[in-house]
């Protein structure tokens, strides 16, 4: 859809909900339209599943605005006006977004073939100075194992992977974990969410060890509360997206599971390496 | 061979190599009244018509018109308006062939052509390449583009979606396109091509998302590939070869562009070309400078991450590399150095060399041999500190190690800031002064503490980066530089905001620009006196132009659109509550928009 058609129709949708007083307004949702397991224009992904959840109890229409993943994504489409929340966000938020309650919290992993017996749970494992490990990275951004490894001199045996992967392809950012069914790295360092989904889906065998945060030499976070996002100063959809989430809790968490998504439990307890 | 023998040779042999592009080249001139004896341009220069992104092959920028002069440039008036309807950065300037002018917008990338026989310029018509709109969602920085080359009866240039596009310029008519990039991938196409004999030469965008850079080079009749040299990679993608020969030891080896990152990290190496392309006939090698290696975070990435940041000489038919000099190795604060290269034969320490001037966002003047790579000179031309200076010997820079910046590791007050001591907007060298007139910045940044971001859902880290102005509190300023002293020689600072506007200098001895709030200027070129100014409708991201109109008077032309990677703060809902939004610029960029708004408008100035 080209932008202009979306602005067109995003207006369309106000005027019209201006004369139709008696229906709500749609709910406009921007999401990725090829990222699996969060979401799809299929409507496959469990931000898809949840979203439709929502705009169920609102009882209001839902709509998307698709767009290819990007750095700026969340300024582009909210600086444009073009949607009312989005389904994922860091619980912490950021300049344009407010986030909710969290509706979930889970870990970066360690993601390697069964058949390897790779026992890697912390940073601190000699064998990370061998092994093939694949990461994402992106821009700026790190994930916070790259810094991690960075700290110790492990650089040489990192293969990249854009998390934006070949946009053409399915579910692009997934590459990570075939990557690991492939034989081509040794182990991949991966969010949780998209690990054990594609490991789930994987016709190789292939095992799930959450980092280990009491290795970790620098401050930065592996677990991650998320929540929905809306735009600032929104704060009736916030209020009614908290509410939401407070009264479907256990079905947003059995939703998560079937997905395959490892979860933490919501108050984070200190772990202790093996 | 005596030297005076030797400097005749030189005379005789650029001058011809210069008739014979001048009769290929419309609307150009190799005269140029009151040039300095110690200043030769190596390219016929525009007197007319603009059928070059920057005017002439050499990217100088200068016109030796001068029906508008330090006399009369008090009665610049607007002659003519145009809207493109598309309010988006409105970066490059048009194109002025036979009577018309070409303009070519942001995405969708209109080309349209105006009548400039008729009075008020009405249009001849529109070209639209439909480009694929996911390429909006991919470009990093608005969704740009930075102008066409005129040749062969062709109008050339890029869509934002990697295709490059010939289009008739008498008719309209789409002769060819080809596909030279990937938006699946992050590449963008935001540069102006330049031809060059029958090769249309052009570079990518899109190093934020880990691209590879490229430089590609097509054949102006098809349109066909004739060769593509990557900035990453072994020596035989980067169209390295026996002839290669780099001044310095620390540029010299084999495979460097794979063998200077972690394995396999050349392969999301950054480097991308999506700056501006000069060519000098008497060497026959095209200059370009590289953008920074991916992916940012430098810690992942030991060794000298080659060849980001780096200065290639090429030779414009076959893409061979005849030398590569890196301006910064292992970059740790993003100065993409795809900025203008622009040679020119000057008196250097009492003999006429061949030379390359380099005006980088590294806050450097660089001064090369343009035959060699070697490096003559660099100089601050704004507040530096990441360096104290360049080592002539070994090319490389003197890094303050308190200020290179690493992820987790707090690093204030790093001047310049990610945007440089100068962006991509071009500067313009009179060779009646001997000046160089750089559109510079001085904002400085602050790398601390860690943000969470959200990417194709994956929570990331990044760093928080804070932008202000550096010191002395102004943040733009045109610079006339002496390349003879090596001095500024004067400054107009504006204290608000930035330069982002290309500069043009005339045999009038005035040199326009324009700034970010919409001033449009033209200053004395000997003394920096403010002569004229014009309040346009929106900020200023374009690069101005000058030519002669079908009645044979000399009119100006510019574009008003505020836009691109800073000027995206003047748009509508992006919060400059924050600091850190648009990739850390705001800091820069507050109150912008109680300046200007975003605009769509080409303005033609005459007397």
């Amino acid at each position: 859809m080209s932008s202009a058609f979306r602005v067109v129709a995003f207006t369309v949708a106000l005027f019209a909900a201006d004369l139709a007083w008696a229906s709500p307004p749609d709910l406009w949702v921007c999401a990725d339209g090829n990222n699996l397991p969060y979401s799809n224009s299929q409507g496959q992904g469990f931000e898809n599943r949840l979203a439709e959840m929502v705009a169920h109890d609102l009882g209001r229409n839902l709509k998307y605005v698709w767009w290819p993943a990007s750095p700026t994504l969340a300024h582009k489409i909210f600086r444009r006006g073009a949607c009312d929340t989005v389904m994922g966000v860091p619980s912490n938020g950021d300049e344009l977004v407010t986030a909710t309650q969290p509706y979930y919290r889970s870990s970066y992993v360690f993601v390697s073939r069964r058949d390897r017996n790779v026992g890697v749970d912390s940073f601190d494992d000699p064998s990370l100075h061998t092994l093939r490990i694949g990461l994402h990275v992106v821009d700026d951004g790190f994930t916070p194992a790259a810094q991690e490894l960075a700290l110790r001199g492990i650089t040489h045996n990192i293969v990249a992977y854009s998390i934006f992967g070949n946009l053409g392809r399915q579910n692009p950012s997934a590459e990570l974990i075939r990557a690991v069914a492939r034989g081509d790295v040794d182990v991949s360092i991966a969010w949780g969410p998209l690990a054990g989904y594609f490991a789930h889906q994987s016709s190789v065998p292939l095992k799930l060890t959450p980092i280990c945060a009491a290795s970790l030499r620098t401050a930065l976070p592996v677990e991650f509360a998320i929540s929905m996002g809306v735009r600032r100063g929104e704060s009736d959809l916030l209020q009614q997206l908290n509410s939401e989430i407070a009264q479907r809790r256990s079905q947003i968490h059995d939703l998560l599971v079937s997905y395959g998504v490892p979860l933490l439990p919501s108050d984070p307890t200190p772990s202790t390496c093996k | 061979m005596t030297n005076w023998v030797k400097r005749t040779m030189f005379i005789l042999l650029s001058a011809l190599v210069l008739t014979s592009l001048a009769t290929a080249q419309q609307g150009t001139t190799t005269s140029i009244p009151g040039a300095l004896s110690s200043i030769h341009l190596v390219s016929p220069v525009p007197d007319g018509e603009w059928t070059l992104p920057a005017g002439d092959y050499a990217n100088t920028r200068y016109s030796p018109l001068d029906q508008i002069n330090t006399k009369n440039v008090n009665n610049l008036k607007i002659i003519g308006t145009m809207s493109t309807g598309i309010p988006h950065g409105h970066e490059g300037q048009p194109l002025v062939v036979n009577g018309t002018m070409y303009v070519v917008t942001p995405f969708p990338n209109y080309l349209i052509a105006l009548d400039l026989t008729k009075p008020g310029f009405p249009m001849k018509w529109k070209y639209e390449p439909r480009p694929d709109p996911r390429s909006q969602g991919i470009a990093c920085c608005d969704t740009v583009n930075r102008g066409a080359s005129y040749g062969d009866g062709k109008i050339v240039y890029a869509t934002l979606d990697n295709h490059i596009v010939a289009v008739d310029a008498k008719t309209g008519i789409e002769v060819w396109r080809t596909l030279v990039g990937d938006i699946n991938i992050g590449e963008t196409t935001t540069g102006a091509p330049l031809i060059v004999k029958n090769v249309v030469i052009t570079g990518d965008a899109g190093g934020e998302l880990g691209v590879r850079g490229k430089v590609v080079g097509l054949d102006l009749k098809t349109g066909k590939e004739l060769w593509t040299a990557y900035s990453t990679g072994p020596d035989k993608d980067v169209l390295i070869g026996p002839n290669f020969k780099p001044f310095y030891k620390k540029d010299q080896g084999k495979d460097l562009g794979v063998s200077s990152f972690p394995p396999d990290g050349w392969k999301l190496g950054g480097g991308t070309v999506w700056g501006w392309i000069s060519y000098d006939p008497e060497t026959d090698l095209i200059f370009y400078g590289t953008g920074n290696p991916g992916v940012w975070n430098p810690d992942l990435r030991p060794g000298d991450n080659k060849w980001g940041i780096t200065i290639f000489a090429r030779k414009p038919e076959t893409g061979e590399a005849v030398w590569a000099y890196q301006i910064v190795p292992h970059d740790a604060w993003d100065y993409d150095e795809i900025m203008e290269n622009i040679p020119v034969d000057m008196e250097w320490q009492g003999k006429m060399r061949k030379l390359l001037i380099h005006p980088g966002r590294t806050g450097f003047v660089f001064v090369l041999d343009r035959e060699t790579g070697e490096l003559l000179s660099a100089e601050k031309f704004q507040p530096v500190n990441w360096a104290k200076g360049y080592d002539l010997k070994t090319g490389l820079p003197d890094v303050d190690p308190a200020k290179v910046t690493h992820t987790n590791v707090i690093a204030r007050q790093v001047c310049p800031s990610s945007t440089g001591a100068k962006e991509f907007v071009p500067s313009a060298l009179s060779p009646r002064t001997g000046y160089l007139y750089i559109p510079a910045h001085n904002t400085c940044m602050d790398h601390e503490g860690i943000e969470a971001n959200y990417i194709a859902g994956t929570p990331f880290l990044g760093s928080s980066t804070t932008m202000y102005p550096g010191p002395g509190g102004y943040q733009g300023e045109l610079v006339a530089w002496d390349l003879a002293t090596e001095k500024q020689v004067w400054g107009v600072k504006d204290d608000k905001f930035p330069l982002y506007s290309g500069v043009l200098a005339t045999g009038g001895d005035l040199v326009f620009y324009g700034t970010m709030e919409g001033w449009f200027r033209a200053v004395d070129a000997h003394s920096g006196a403010v002569l004229w100014q014009m309040k346009l409708g929106s900020g200023i991201v374009g690069d101005p132009i000058t030519f002669k109109g079908a009645d044979g008077k000399q009119y100006v032309a510019i574009y008003s659109g505020i836009g691109g990677w800073m000027g995206a703060a003047a748009f509508p809902s992006l919060s400059l509550d924050d600091p850190y939004a648009a990739l850390g610029i705001t800091g820069a960029m507050k109150g912008i928009k109680q300046y200007t708004g975003p605009g769509d408008m080409l303005y033609v100035f005459g007397l």
